[in-house]
């Protein structure tokens, strides 16, 4: 509701005298709102971070919607396709945010097919077996509700509802995911290496998904300061894994790291090294899936348009036809 | 190129019989009752409503947020439209 008539307000960041208004409504934990004067700084990030993350939730849906149909049982396709419904709402919710700052969904669609916005590099890994229908639920949704949650109490006010609706609905996610991984996990010897296996391909990428470490990330101090973000990558990459070492090791799995090793004086779990040029590789568009990806979004988008149109048509006929009476 | 803009609608709805209906996001959709599908698919998944209200977003007038002081401020200074301004004997009880 509020792109309309909102004009970007032009500002040289730094040395505007609202900023440090600004600042110390941020300081005081006040929410900024959609057509409250903000740093175009400011809004930048917020228009990039929600639209990656919308993208992300988007495009999250393509490697489950690989298994709705070989799904097991009626359980758990009901529950797989309750979850990938559930994404592509948190994709919607998502987008309205990010326009509340005045850019439009057919902008940001726009610039994901054509490579110009990005998605979390998760997503760009395959889904070859039904166990890694069950480590995503685990372990890419649990690393998101990690990063969700402190986004529910983001500066920016319809980012924050957002996430605290989407956080409100990921758990599910969560617990469908490790059920499926017990399952597997208490099954025959060959379910159980599928549930291993799964964990071994699914383990690394996951950690990446907290993003490059704190020595090289380039947004996190602005965002930190203005409260976009409350933690930085590797404090919740670390809560990560000491939430979830335990929960592999109850069901009998093991982490595909021979350097993990619990530290009894900090009581956190240490992790050998992430394979940073991997995650960069993926990132630039050379993961196994990338190419995959984009074109079935591409293809989705295009194989819609002509419904689009005829929506929009139908509509402005009747509007004509009710106007005229 | 950019495609023609989808109209956006506002969400509201009625979580239980004897509350008002609430804001709770948007939708873009080309019409009122295509609009109405939309929201229920995408804010009702999980019982959260009896009644949904969808209104074109360009419809809603709304207040500026920088001439809030202006617009909100008067109140502040009519403190004798709350009861406590107000000096009664104590032994008269709850009123
Ligand atoms: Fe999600
Ligand atoms: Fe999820």
């Amino acid at each position: 509701m509020y792109t309309q008539g909102l004009t970007p307000q032009a500002s040289e960041d730094g040395n505007d005298p609202r900023e440090a208004a600004f600042q110390a409504r941020i300081d005081a934990e006040d929410r900024i709102e959609p057509n409250d004067w903000m740093p175009d700084s400011y809004r930048r990030t917020l228009i990039r971070q929600i639209g990656q993350h919308a993208h992300s939730e988007i495009v999250g849906m393509l490697p489950e919607g690989n298994w709705i149909t070989r799904a097991p049982s009626l359980r758990r396709k009901a529950a797989l396709l309750a979850k990938v419904q559930d994404e592509g709402g948190h994709g919607l919710y998502l987008y309205a945010a990010a326009e509340t700052l005045g850019i439009s969904r057919e902008e940001m669609v726009e610039q994901l097919l054509a490579g110009k916005a990005r998605y979390s590099s998760i997503f760009n890994y395959p889904t070859l077996t039904w166990a890694d229908i069950g480590a995503i639920g685990w372990l890419v949704d649990g690393a998101a509700i990690m990063n969700q949650i402190p986004l529910c109490r983001c500066s920016y006010g319809p980012y924050a509802r957002a996430m605290i609706r989407i956080c409100k609905e990921e758990s599910f996610h969560q617990r469908q995911g490790y059920e499926i991984m017990c399952a597997l996990a208490r099954g025959t010897p060959a379910q159980k290496d599928m549930a291993q296996d799964a964990l071994n391909r699914w383990w690394w990428p996951c950690l990446m998904m907290f993003g490059p470490p704190d020595s090289e990330s380039q947004h996190s101090d602005a965002s930190m300061r203005w409260k976009i973000k409350r933690f930085t990558n590797d404090g919740l990459r670390q809560k990560f894994v000491d939430a979830t070492v335990p929960q592999a090791h109850l069901i009998g799995l093991s982490m595909p790291d021979p350097d993990l090793r619990f530290n009894e004086a900090t009581g956190h779990w240490e992790f050998g090294a992430i394979d940073w040029a991997e995650f960069r590789r993926v990132l630039a568009g050379d993961g196994p899936c990338n190419r995959e990806r984009l074109a079935a979004r591409r293809a989705a988008h295009a194989d819609g348009t002509w419904v689009r149109e005829a929506a929009l048509a139908h509509a402005a006929k009747r509007r004509a036809r009710r106007e005229a009476a | 190129m950019t495609e023609a803009p989808m109209p956006l609608w506002e969400v509201f709805i009625r979580s239980r019989a004897g509350l008002a209906h609430r804001h709770v996001g948007s939708v873009h959709a080309p019409d009122a009752a295509m609009a109405l599908q939309s929201a229920r698919d995408v804010y009702t998944r999980r019982g959260e409503g009896l009644s949904l209200w969808v209104v074109p977003s360009a419809a809603i007038t709304a207040s500026d947020p920088a001439e809030k002081d202006m617009m909100f401020e008067p109140t502040a200074s009519k403190i004798y439209r709350h009861p406590s301004f107000y000096d009664v004997p104590d032994d008269v009880g709850h009123m």
